[in-house]
């Protein structure tokens, strides 16, 4: 057939966000593979420059969907660093138990999706079904299964009382159990361990070089977590193992997940025996001062870092945000070489891609050095026209009707 | 002449076998379903997929075989329908008996995997072509496996007519208990042949987003379905039919109940494969088929050589 080019993506089944792919294909042999990113580019910081810090929280909470816990406590610790505030003890807590839990979450999720690319839907519908389980308590402790908004300024909004620290327990139980029969799972079905082991072999030098984190750099041999590192909130108290692996494959990167997810459930048994009792929340001055912080938190995905400048007045200066995707997205490339087209869904899978909380603006510029800058009056002005020349319908009149309310 | 007519349209021709599809289809699903832990579709869904589909927009690609495009769907159904007068049902004679419709009723059901080969092919997408190559290579390694495993239970009833393998194997039904190995083989080239999960490489949905049918819609994708759920039908009947070849003395009523069952059964085998593996890669399932179930073929077949021997 010789060299073909396929492309994955930005509107493909095996991707649930818009990101392209271009691979090009020797046979089913992949040759190269082009990125692109910028189809979902939302201005969340250029946003975040606008808004006060409390309207900020609930634009940071839904920069992403999965993982809006971590976003928002890592924008908090930026702002209470810059501050100088120090919460209370049990909002560290709280924080600590509605992180893992997210963790919980998000990596059942993880491990139905890559189920669903290499075509065994049993596991997606199976693992799926047992993730109701923390998404009911996250709705019980939060009233909403993804954007929980447990955070605020100095503290927690809402307490965890003995019930619900009770119900948590209870729900640990069996997640534990399912997560015992998908270790199993994962470790012993024959079809599955052939689509994933061997496949996005990444090296633990490249992984060093490419600045991979998370499960997707432990999975390579590195032991680095944020929890571990840099201890935020109560992650200090508890005693839990880095998980790491050394199988630097989508095998490795699997059994890494669900590893983890026995730690988390440790950490969330200690959290909730040696959680104190105390005030939720400080008071929280509306004014943050000038000065800026970083803040590093352990998201699911790997470490999401956070930078805010403040000036003094309520807005801040200056966000930043890296999600763990964009660390992660270089080394895709490194991971499909010389690998089969079969395994392209599961490989980008395999970082756990979250592309719309990475998608950052970029400038084009072509090979002969023109670049263009189309304003938005030049773009209605082309679509009129296309639809002028191309279906002969004409928009002048209604446009000289309605130019008042445009 | 009505009488045939009769026997070609309505039972046991067409129309029984598109009844029949819908309800293996819905069979299907809802075994899927259930091992799956959802509710699965109702008894209609899969009637109601064929009537929303045949309502749809067709579209043919600017580029694609236009003749060839829109000519396949219909050649896939009419082989798929035509093998199917040549497999017995309720009695040991299927409808058109003579010797060597065996080979007639294998040969007609490779001519659907060619016809995806040649629409994938015509359609000229990317993803289509991809599929396409990707039937031809998986033909290669279930078809000797069919072929193989089909052809034990035929040297044993020294026959190549589906009529006299029937008749055999209902004077000495202790015979077929040889046959189990190659039962197990069938149902896995079957696999292959219907394009289930784990070698549903053709039209893998998140590598080549619909494979070889990405391109098709509407009335076309409809009867390339219904060609894919007629073959299941033949397919189970064909097994039935070779490896289960019990009741078939019986009064016509009950015979055709047993059939039903027959079907039910090995339609439970293929719905209960797909669900518990993962799809596998197209390199992994040729050296699958080629290292270890042709082999095991073989030695089904010299079992049965040494059986011929000892025992008749």
């Amino acid at each position: 057939m010789g060299t073909v080019k396929i492309p994955i993506g930005p509107q493909h089944p095996a991707l649930k966000e818009p990101e392209s792919f271009l691979i090009s294909l020797d046979g089913e042999r992949i040759k190269d593979v082009g990125m692109r990113l910028g189809y979902n580019h939302r201005g969340v910081e250029k946003a975040a420059e606008g808004r006060t810090y409390i309207q900020n929280i609930y634009l940071i909470e839904r920069v992403c969907g999965i993982c809006s816990h971590s976003h928002s406590t890592a924008f908090i610790q930026a702002v209470e660093e810059v501050a100088g505030v120090e919460i209370p003890k049990r909002a560290k807590y709280i924080r600590s138990i509605v992180g893992e839990l997210e963790r919980v979450h998000s990596h059942l999720l993880w491990l139905g999706v890559a189920g669903h690319e290499v075509g065994f839907d049993t596991l997606l519908m199976y693992s799926w079904r047992d993730r109701e389980v923390v998404m009911e308590l996250l709705a019980a402790i939060g009233g909403n299964r993804v954007n929980y908004a447990m955070n605020t300024f100095g503290g927690a909004r809402r307490d965890l009382d003995k019930d619900m620290l009770e119900r948590i327990l209870k729900a640990v139980d069996v997640l534990e159990d399912r997560t015992k029969y998908y270790i199993n799972i994962a470790t012993k079905e024959t079809t599955l361990i052939k689509r994933l082991s061997g496949v996005g072999y990444i090296s633990k030098d490249d992984v060093i070089k490419l600045g991979t984190v998370g499960p997707t750099g432990r999975a390579s041999g590195i032991s680095r977590d944020a929890r571990k590192d840099d201890p935020y909130a109560a992650y200090g108290e508890v005693d839990f193992n880095v998980i790491t692996d050394t199988h630097c494959d989508v095998y490795g990167r699997a059994v890494v997940r669900l590893l983890e997810l026995m730690e988390t459930y440790k950490i969330i048994r200690q959290l909730i025996k040696n959680i104190p009792d105390g005030d939720i929340a400080v008071r929280f001055p509306r004014r943050v001062p000038a000065g800026e912080a970083t803040s590093r938190y352990e998201a699911p995905r790997g470490e999401d870092v956070h930078y805010v400048k403040g000036n003094g007045t309520d807005k801040p200066e200056r966000v930043k945000l890296r999600a763990p995707t964009l660390a992660n997205l270089m080394s895709v490339a490194k991971m499909l070489e010389d690998d089969n087209l079969a395994d392209v869904p599961i490989a980008i899978a395999a970082i756990d891609p979250c592309f719309s909380c990475t998608d950052r603006m970029i400038k084009l510029e072509h090979s002969s050095g023109n670049s263009e800058i189309v304003t938005w009056g030049d773009l209605r002005k082309r679509s009129i026209d296309f639809y002028r020349t191309q279906h002969g319908i004409d928009f002048s009149e209604l446009n000289k009707k309605y130019r008042g309310n445009l | 002449m009505m009488m045939q007519l009769f026997y070609i349209l309505i039972f046991p021709g067409f129309l029984f076998l598109y009844l029949m599809s819908f309800i293996l289809e819905y069979e299907d699903r809802i075994i899927y379903a259930r091992l799956q832990n959802r509710k699965g579709p109702p008894l209609f869904q899969p009637l109601a997929d064929f009537i929303k589909l045949l309502a749809k927009e067709d579209i043919v690609p600017e580029c694609a075989d236009k003749k060839i495009f829109k000519l396949m769907p219909m050649i896939a159904l009419t082989a798929v329908v035509t093998s199917f007068f040549y497999i017995p049902i309720w009695g040991v004679n299927s409808l058109y008996p003579f010797k060597g419709d065996l080979i007639v009723v294998l040969y007609l059901l490779t001519i659907p995997t060619v016809t995806f080969f040649l629409a994938g092919w015509s359609s000229t997408s990317l993803y289509s072509t991809i599929g396409a190559v990707r039937t031809l290579t998986q033909l290669f390694s279930y078809e000797v496996l069919l072929f193989l495993s089909v052809l034990s239970p035929a040297m044993l009833a020294d026959s190549w007519s589906l009529g006299d393998m029937a008749s055999f194997y209902n004077e000495r039904p202790a015979m077929m208990l040889f046959n189990i190995v190659a039962f197990g083989m069938s149902l896995v080239a079957m696999l292959g042949k219907l394009e289930k999960v784990p070698f549903d490489i053709a039209e893998a949905e998140t590598e080549i987003v619909g494979g070889t049918f990405t391109e098709y819609s509407g009335r076309l994708f409809a009867f390339f379905r219904m060609a894919i759920n007629m073959e299941m039908v033949v397919g189970a009947s064909l097994i039935a039919a070779v490896f289960l070849p019990f009741g078939l003395t019986l009064d016509p009523v009950y015979g055709f109940m047993l059939y039903i069952v027959k079907v039910f059964f090995v339609i439970f085998f293929l719905s209960v494969g797909r669900t518990v593996f993962a799809r596998l890669r197209i390199d992994q399932m040729v050296s699958v088929c080629w290292k270890y179930f042709a082999p095991i073929a073989f030695a089904q077949i010299v079992l049965i050589l040494i059986v011929k021997g000892v025992v008749l």
